[in-house]
């Protein structure tokens, strides 16, 4: 497989160990991330909170939280998309959050990787089959009539 | 983090899911950066450059070409297949604006740490 991910370097002026508490404590993860999680992250399971950005209240911030080796490596796996309560994102492919922690003169180099763009869940494999002759094909030919239409 | 501009289509399945899936994969991503010069290819001239079949060639032309990826066309008695550029500026689009959230949070993060 090849990986489709993004990849953002931020330095921060503070010791490596500020840093990871601010990523791992999940009091100070839920300020800046603008989530209210209920309990502390451990590895293999679930953590979940209602988000806090205006408008967004009514829905559930999940993710599984997969790797947290000490002031090195913090990552969850989660749905970026997963932002309408009507829609159950269990059967959907996640994509996988690292965060990476380097100490440097001036602080702390934290690396974020977000990854798995490219792993489309069983059953939509299976939507993307059927979409042979309609679908995705038929939409962007559609788009592209509409543009013709309507220079 | 939120990707508010994607709220409505989360309710569909995103299309970008599709391309992006079509795309990983190493040997299909050679034919795309093979046929990225702009000139169409046929099939033969596919296989002449990859270490693998005609057959699985077809077979992953197939899913480029589902995707929207790649496009076919009859010239005379052979198929001809040209890369089609919009699904993949769409990705390149969508992971920007995923970019753009990112170093929002990532900007507060900063913020929440030096403060």
């Amino acid at each position: 497989m090849a990986e489709i991910k993004i990849e953002k370097r931020i330095e921060i002026d503070a010791p490596v160990a500020r840093v990871w508490r601010a990523l791992t404590d999940y009091r100070e993860f839920g300020e800046w991330f603008r989530v209210a999680l209920e309990a502390p992250f451990v590895p293999g399971k679930t953590a979940r909170g209602r988000i806090l950005h205006p408008g967004y209240e009514h829905v559930v911030w999940e993710a599984v939280i997969q790797k947290m080796e000490p002031e090195r490596l913090f990552s969850f796996s989660w749905h970026p998309y997963a932002v309408d309560p009507k829609t159950d994102y269990s059967k959907e492919a996640p994509t996988l959050v690292e965060f990476r922690l380097e100490k440097t003169a001036a602080g702390t180099l934290l690396t974020l990787v977000e990854s798995g763009f490219e792993n489309l869940p069983a059953h939509r494999r299976d939507e993307a089959l059927r979409m042979n002759d309609g679908g995705w094909t038929q939409q962007v030919k559609n788009i592209e009539r509409h543009v013709a239409e309507k220079p | 983090m939120l990707r508010k501009s994607h709220k409505r289509r989360a309710a569909h399945q995103p299309p970008h899911a599709v391309v992006f899936a079509a795309l990983g994969d190493k040997t299909r991503l050679a034919l795309v950066e093979r046929l990225s010069g702009g000139r169409s290819a046929s099939i033969l001239e596919l296989t002449a450059d990859a270490p693998i079949t005609r057959q699985a060639v077809t077979k992953h032309l197939r899913v480029l070409e589902d995707a929207g990826i790649v496009r076919s066309k009859r010239a005379g008695r052979e198929t001809r297949f040209a890369l089609h550029l919009a699904p993949l500026h769409g990705l390149q689009v969508y992971l920007d604006r995923v970019g753009r959230q990112w170093d929002e949070t990532l900007g507060r993060l900063k913020a929440f740490v030096e403060e």
